[in-house]
C-alpha cells in the first residue's frame, strides 16, 4: 500500500490533517484553473477540416495548424525540394551516433567530420546551385528548419571560438587577455536584437560597395559572436574549477601549452561545465526566435505570419501554443539529456 | 619570413584601395539580379502569397525594373523590410531599390542619403474605425487609442493633426503592419491610422470587415514612390523612367496584349517608346527594347493597378488621384523624346 | 641558457600579441574608413546634432512630461526611463516569484513541489518572445473593452486599453516618489551596514534592522504624506473612448513586465534552489547542534553561504532581464529600442549614431550591474572570511 501511494505520488495523504487540507485546497484550485483550458484544448477542439469554416466550435481549432504544418516546418522552401532538408536532418541524426555511442568505430574522426563538415554541407545542399541541385535563396528558408539550422550551426561554430576566448581571457599575455575581455563583455552587454539589426541592415555600411554576404550568413555571424561570448564565460568557469595541481602536473610532464590544454585541462574543464554549455545551447535555440524581428521566418515567425493571414485571423493562440510545444519539446529533451550525460560522466569519473 | 611581409603588404593594400564611383547598373548586370526592398506584407502593394511569391504594385515595379535592365522580370530578389529598417537597408546597400509604399518628404529626400524617383501611388492618411463606435468624422476621435505602424510619417501626421485641433489621443505603435491589424482587431485601439489604400487592404484582413469603416478625412499627403540611394544618378534615372514608361504606355494605350499588333503601328510616340525607332535606352546604358520588355512582361500601369488594387483585385480601389492626368488624375509621365 | 629561452619566448609572445592587435586595429580601421566613405558618398547626415532637434512624435507611455517642442534628446531620456522602469520592476518581481517558486520546490509537500517544477520546466523551455506574444495577443483578447471594464470598487479599472489606478495629479508626483524610493534605498543600505556592525559587536541584530528593508517604501510614503496637501488625487473615469485621470498602465507595459518576470523567475528559482542545496546538510545539522533555531540557522548559516553561490548567476539573470526588456519593440511598448532604434531612426536615418547610442546604453547598464554585483560578492566573501586576496 505504501509503495502504491508513492507510485502515484499520493504519499501526502498520510500526513497531518492541516497539510492534507492545504494540499487538497491547492489541488482543487489548480483543477479549477486547468480544467477549462483542458476542455478548450482537447475536448471541444476541432481537429479535421480544410479551412476556417470548420472552426465553429467553442474549442481550439487545430485545423489551422494542420493546414499550415508544411510551412511551419519548411517555410517557403520549394515543396518539390523538401527532400533536401529531410536528407540533411537524417545526416544530422546519423552524425549524432558517434557522439552518443561510445564504442563507435573511428569515433574521433567521425565526430570531427560531423562537427565541422555538417554545417558546411547543410548550407550548400540546402542552398543548391551545384551538382544539378536547383538554387534556393536563403530568403525562402524558414520554419522549424531555419530554427534548427541557425541553432545547430551557431552551436557548432561558437563552441571552438568560445573555448579560444576563454583561454584568451585566462592568458598571461596582457594584450590577448584584454582583447578577449573586451570582446566577451561587449557581446554580453548588448541585446541580441540590436546585434541582429546591425547584421541584417547595417553591416554593408562597413564594407566596401559591391562586397556582399548573404543575409542569413550575416545573422549567423552575429549569433555566433553573441553565443561564443557566453560560452567563453561558461568554459572559463570550468577552467577555473580544474585543480591547480592538474596544470602543474601537465607542465611537469613537459607538455607545452596546446598539448597540455587539449589533453589534460580542457577535457576536465568541459566535463565540469556540461550543464552550463547545454544551458547556453538551450538559450541560443530559444533566441533564434528573435530573427523574426529582422524579417526572417523561423518557426515562430512563420506561425506569426500565418496567424495574421486574413484566412486564419483569430487563431493566433493555437499557433503560439503549437510553436510553444515544439520549442518546449526540443529544449526539454536537451536539458534532460544533459542531466543524463552529467550523471554518466560523474559515474565514470568516480570509477 | 617573406610570406609574412607579403601578408603585411596585402593587408596594407586593403587600406589604400579607393571607392569607385557608384555604378548600380554595372553591379546589377554583374550580379544578375536586382535587390528590391518591399514591405513585410501589405495587400495590393507587396505581400507574399501562399507559396511565398511576392505580389503587388510595389513588387511589379521592381519586376519592371528588372525587365528593363536585365531583360527578365524574374531576376529580382525581394527583401521584406519593416518600416524602420527600410532606409538603413537602402543606405547600406543591402538593397538596390526601395519599393515599399514610402512617402516622399523633404526631410527624407534631403538628409537620409536617398533620392525619390517619382510617385507610383498618390495616397493620404486616413482612419479605420469600428461602426460600433458611432464615429462619423476624425474630429470625434478625441481621447481615442490609435494603432499605427512604427517608423512612418503616420506617427508624425497624427501628432500634428491632434495637436493643431487641441485634441488628445493615445498612440500604440507596432513594428509590423500585421501586428497593427491584429491589435486593432483584438480591440486594443479605437481606430487604426495609415495610408488610405493600406486601410482598404487591412480592412479585408479583419475578422468582420463589414463592421468597420474608413472615415472621410484625409489628413495628409502621402505620395508613395520608389527610392534609390543618393549618388548614382544613372540608376535614379533608370528607375524614374521605368515608372514613366509604365504610365506612358497606359497613356498611349499600349498594353501586354496589343503589343504584337503594335509592331506595325505608325504612331511615332509608340514606335519611340517601344524602341522601333531611335534608341531612348542608350543613354541609360539599356537595350533599345527596354520599355517593350517592361510592358511585355509586366504590363502598363493600368494593368498593374487593376491586377493588385483595382477592379481585378479584392480591394477594388477606384483610380481617383491615380488616374492619368488627361483622365482627371495626377499621374503625368514626362515626355518620351 | 634558460634565461635566453625565456627572453626569446617573451619576445615571440609580444610579437604575436602586437601582430594580433595590429590586425584587429586595421580591420576596425578599414570598417571605419568604409563607413566614412559610404556615408559621405551617399550624402547621409552624420553627427549628433539631431539630438537637439524637435522630435515631433508621441510616446504611448512616459514617466516625465513632454510637449510638442520636445527634442530627440528628451525622447531618448523618456525612452531610457521606460527601459529602466521595466527592467527594475522586472528584477523585483522576478526575484520575488523566483524565491517563492524555489521555496515551493524545496518544500516537503509533493504537490507544491510538482507544481513548482512544472512551472520551471514549462516557462524556461519556451522562448521569451513567444511568451510575450502569448500574454499580449492571447490574453489581451480576453479582456473587455473600456465600457465593460472590470472594476474594483469604482477606483481601479482593468480593460483591454489599460489598468487604471488612482494617482496624484501633480506632474512632480512620480519623480518625487521615485526619488523617495532611491533615497530610501540608499538610507536602507547604510542602516543595514550599521546594523551588521552592531550585530558583530552585540551578537544579535538590533530591532531596527527590519527598518532598512522598509525604508525604500517608507520614504516615498513619507513624501506622499508631506506633499499630499498639495496633490489632488485623480481618479480614473470613463471619458469618451477611454479612461482618463489616474495612472494608466498600458497593456503593453503590463504584459512586458509580466512576461519578463515570469520567465526570469523560472531561472532565478533554479539558481536559489541550487544555492541552498549547495550548502551541505552538515552545516544545518551543526547549526542546530549549536542550539540555533531552524529559522536562525537558515538565516545565519545556510543563507549567507548560499548567497555566495547564488550571486554570480543571479547577476547574469538580472543582466539578461535588462537586455531582454528590449523585446518590448515586438509588442509596441515604447522602450529605448522601439523609440530610439525605431521611430527616431526612421525620421533621422542616422543608423550608426542611433544604434551606437542604444548599444552603448545597454552595455553600460550591463557593466554597471555586473560591477555592483561583483562588489557585493567581494563584500560577502570578505564578510564570510573567504576570498578577498
Amino acid at each position: 500500500m505504501q509503495g502504491l501511494r508513492h507510485t502515484f505520488g499520493l504519499a501526502f495523504i498520510k500526513r497531518s490533517p492541516i497539510q492534507s487540507f492545504f494540499t487538497a485546497f491547492v489541488l482543487l484550485g489548480v483543477l479549477y484553473l486547468v480544467w477549462p483550458a483542458f476542455v478548450w484544448l482537447f475536448i471541444k477542439a476541432q481537429y479535421v477540416g480544410v479551412d476556417r469554416s470548420s472552426c465553429t466550435g467553442d474549442g481550439a481549432c487545430w485545423v489551422f495548424v494542420r493546414q499550415r504544418l508544411g510551412q511551419f516546418i519548411f517555410g517557403f522552401y520549394e515543396p518539390s525540394e523538401v527532400w533536401r532538408p529531410l536528407l540533411i536532418a537524417l545526416a544530422w541524426i546519423l552524425a549524432a551516433i558517434p557522439l552518443i555511442w561510445k564504442n563507435c568505430p573511428a569515433r574521433k574522426v567521425s565526430s570531427f567530420v560531423a562537427l565541422f563538415g555538417l554545417p558546411i554541407l547543410s548550407w550548400f545542399v540546402l542552398r543548391g546551385g551545384w551538382l544539378g541541385l536547383s538554387y534556393i535563396e536563403t530568403a525562402r528558408w524558414g520554419g522549424l528548419m531555419l530554427t534548427l539550422l541557425i541553432s545547430a550551426i551557431g552551436i557548432m561554430l561558437s563552441l571552438p571560438i568560445g573555448i579560444l576566448l576563454a583561454l584568451g581571457r585566462r592568458s598571461t599575455l596582457p594584450i590577448l587577455r584584454w582583447l578577449s575581455v573586451a570582446f566577451i563583455e561587449l557581446w554580453r552587454g548588448v541585446p541580441l536584437i540590436t546585434v541582429l539589426f546591425m547584421a541584417s541592415v547595417m553591416l554593408p555600411l562597413f564594407l566596401p560597395p559591391g562586397f556582399e554576404v548573404d543575409k542569413l550568413l550575416r545573422c549567423l555571424i552575429g549569433v555566433v559572436c553573441f553565443t561564443s561570448a557566453y560560452l567563453a564565460e561558461v568554459v572559463r568557469g570550468g577552467l577555473q574549477a580544474v585543480p591547480k595541481g592538474q596544470y602543474e602536473a601537465a607542465a611537469a610532464l613537459g607538455l607545452r601549452f596546446w598539448p597540455s590544454m587539449s589533453l589534460v585541462i580542457m577535457p576536465q574543464a568541459l566535463r565540469l561545465v556540461i550543464p552550463g554549455l547545454v544551458n547556453s545551447f538551450i538559450s541560443l535555440f530559444k533566441d533564434t526566435s528573435l530573427v523574426l524581428i529582422i524579417g526572417m521566418f523561423d518557426l515562430l515567425g512563420m506561425v506569426q505570419a500565418a496567424s495574421t493571414d486574413p484566412e486564419w485571423l483569430g487563431f493566433a493562440l493555437e499557433g503560439y501554443l503549437f510553436a510553444g510545444l515544439i520549442f518546449w519539446l526540443f529544449c526539454f529533451s536537451m536539458s534532460r539529456s544533459s542531466l543524463r550525460l552529467e550523471r554518466r560522466l560523474q559515474e565514470s569519473s568516480q570509477r | 619570413m617573406k610570406s609574412f611581409w607579403l601578408g603585411i603588404l596585402g593587408f596594407a593594400a586593403i587600406f589604400i584601395y579607393t571607392h569607385a564611383q557608384a555604378d548600380t547598373l554595372g553591379e546589377i548586370t554583374k550580379r544578375g539580379y536586382i535587390k528590391c526592398g518591399v514591405s513585410q506584407g501589405l495587400a495590393g502593394f507587396s505581400s507574399p502569397d501562399k507559396t511565398g511569391a511576392w505580389r503587388g504594385l510595389d513588387v511589379d515595379f521592381c519586376r519592371a525594373l528588372a525587365a528593363a535592365t536585365l531583360g527578365d522580370a524574374n531576376k529580382v530578389k525581394f527583401t521584406a523590410l519593416s518600416a524602420k529598417e527600410r532606409f538603413t537597408a537602402l543606405q547600406s546597400g543591402e538593397i538596390d531599390i526601395l519599393s515599399r509604399n514610402t512617402s516622399w518628404t523633404i526631410v527624407r529626400d534631403a538628409s537620409l542619403g536617398v533620392d525619390f524617383v517619382g510617385v507610383i501611388y498618390y495616397d493620404g492618411q486616413g482612419f479605420l474605425v469600428s461602426k460600433k463606435a458611432g464615429v462619423k468624422t476624425a474630429k470625434e476621435l478625441n481621447g481615442a487609442s490609435i494603432c499605427v505602424n512604427l517608423g512612418t510619417t503616420t506617427e508624425l501626421n497624427l501628432a500634428d493633426y491632434f495637436r493643431s485641433r487641441n485634441l488628445t489621443y493615445k498612440l500604440v505603435t507596432f513594428e509590423k503592419n500585421d501586428e497593427v491589424v491584429a491589435a486593432y482587431d483584438a480591440g486594443r485601439c479605437d481606430a487604426m491610422s495609415s495610408d488610405r489604400s493600406g486601410l482598404y487592404a487591412d480592412r479585408s484582413k479583419l475578422k468582420k470587415p463589414d463592421e468597420h469603416i474608413i472615415l472621410p478625412e484625409t489628413i495628409s499627403k502621402e505620395p508613395l514612390g520608389p527610392v534609390v540611394r543618393h549618388g548614382d544618378n544613372r540608376w535614379a534615372d533608370i528607375a524614374r523612367w521605368t515608372l514613366f514608361a509604365l504610365l506612358e504606355a497606359e497613356e498611349l494605350k499600349v498594353n501586354s496584349h496589343n503589343l504584337d499588333q503594335l509592331r506595325s503601328s505608325t504612331n511615332p510616340s509608340i514606335r519611340r517608346l517601344l524602341g522601333f525607332e531611335g534608341d531612348l535606352g542608350k543613354n541609360f546604358g539599356l537595350k533599345p527594347d527596354w520599355a517593350l520588355q517592361i510592358i511585355k512582361q509586366i504590363g502598363n500601369y493600368q494593368e498593374i493597378y487593376d491586377r493588385h488594387l483595382g477592379k481585378d483585385s479584392p480591394l477594388n480601389i477606384a483610380r481617383g488621384q491615380n488616374a492619368l492626368w488627361n483622365e482627371g488624375g495626377l499621374q503625368y509621365p514626362m515626355p518620351f523624346r | 641558457m634558460q634565461k635566453l629561452i625565456t627572453i626569446k619566448q617573451r619576445w615571440q609572445s609580444w610579437f604575436w600579441q602586437v601582430l594580433i592587435l595590429l590586425a584587429l586595429l586595421s580591420t576596425l580601421g578599414i570598417f571605419a574608413r568604409n563607413l566614412v566613405l559610404n556615408l559621405r558618398e551617399r550624402g547621409i547626415a552624420s553627427g549628433f546634432h539631431f539630438l537637439g532637434q524637435v522630435a515631433g512624435f508621441d510616446l504611448a507611455f512616459h514617466l516625465l512630461s513632454y510637449d510638442h517642442t520636445a527634442s530627440f534628446g528628451r525622447m531618448f531620456l523618456l525612452a531610457l526611463l521606460n527601459t529602466l522602469l521595466v527592467s527594475f520592476l522586472g528584477i523585483i518581481f522576478a526575484s520575488l516569484i523566483g524565491l517563492l517558486v524555489a521555496l515551493a520546490r524545496l518544500s516537503k509537500n509533493p504537490l507544491l513541489r510538482f507544481l513548482a517544477s512544472s512551472y520551471v520546466e514549462v516557462l524556461r523551455n519556451i522562448p521569451l518572445l513567444l511568451q510575450l506574444f502569448f500574454w499580449y495577443f492571447a490574453v489581451l483578447r480576453q479582456l473587455p473593452g473600456p465600457r465593460q471594464s472590470f472594476s474594483l470598487g469604482g477606483y481601479v479599472f482593468l480593460n483591454n486599453r489599460s489598468l487604471a489606478i488612482p494617482f496624484p495629479e501633480d506632474a512632480s508626483a512620480a519623480p518625487l516618489l521615485l526619488l523617495g524610493f532611491l533615497v530610501g534605498l540608499i538610507l536602507g543600505h547604510y542602516l543595514n551596514r550599521y546594523a551588521r556592525r552592531l550585530r558583530i559587536e552585540r551578537g544579535s541584530y538590533p530591532i531596527f534592522t527590519l527598518g532598512s528593508f522598509l525604508l525604500p517604501l517608507a520614504v516615498p510614503a513619507l513624501f506622499a504624506l508631506l506633499f499630499s496637501r498639495h496633490w489632488t488625487l485623480s481618479f480614473p473615469e470613463l471619458q469618451g473612448f477611454n479612461f482618463s485621470g489616474g495612472l494608466q498602465l498600458i497593456p503593453e507595459f503590463v504584459s512586458l513586465v509580466l512576461a519578463l518576470s515570469l520567465y526570469t523567475a523560472a531561472f532565478i528559482s533554479e539558481i536559489i534552489r541550487a544555492g541552498v542545496l549547495s550548502v551541505g546538510s552538515g552545516q544545518l545539522e551543526a547549526a542546530q547542534a549549536l542550539g540555533l533555531s531552524r529559522r536562525d540557522s537558515l538565516r545565519l548559516i545556510v543563507l549567507p553561504q548560499a548567497m555566495r553561490v547564488i550571486i554570480p548567476p543571479l547577476s547574469s539573470q538580472y543582466l539578461n532581464l535588462t537586455k531582454n526588456s528590449s523585446l518590448a519593440a515586438a509588442i509596441a511598448f515604447p522602450d529605448l529600442v522601439l523609440v530610439f532604434a525605431g521611430t527616431a531612426l526612421n525620421i533621422t536615418g542616422q543608423a550608426v549614431e542611433l544604434m551606437g547610442l542604444t548599444m552603448l546604453v545597454y552595455l553600460s547598464l550591463s557593466l554597471s550591474i555586473s560591477f555592483m554585483m561583483n562588489r557585493y560578492q567581494a563584500q560577502t566573501s570578505r564578510y564570510l572570511g573567504q576570498g578577498g586576496h
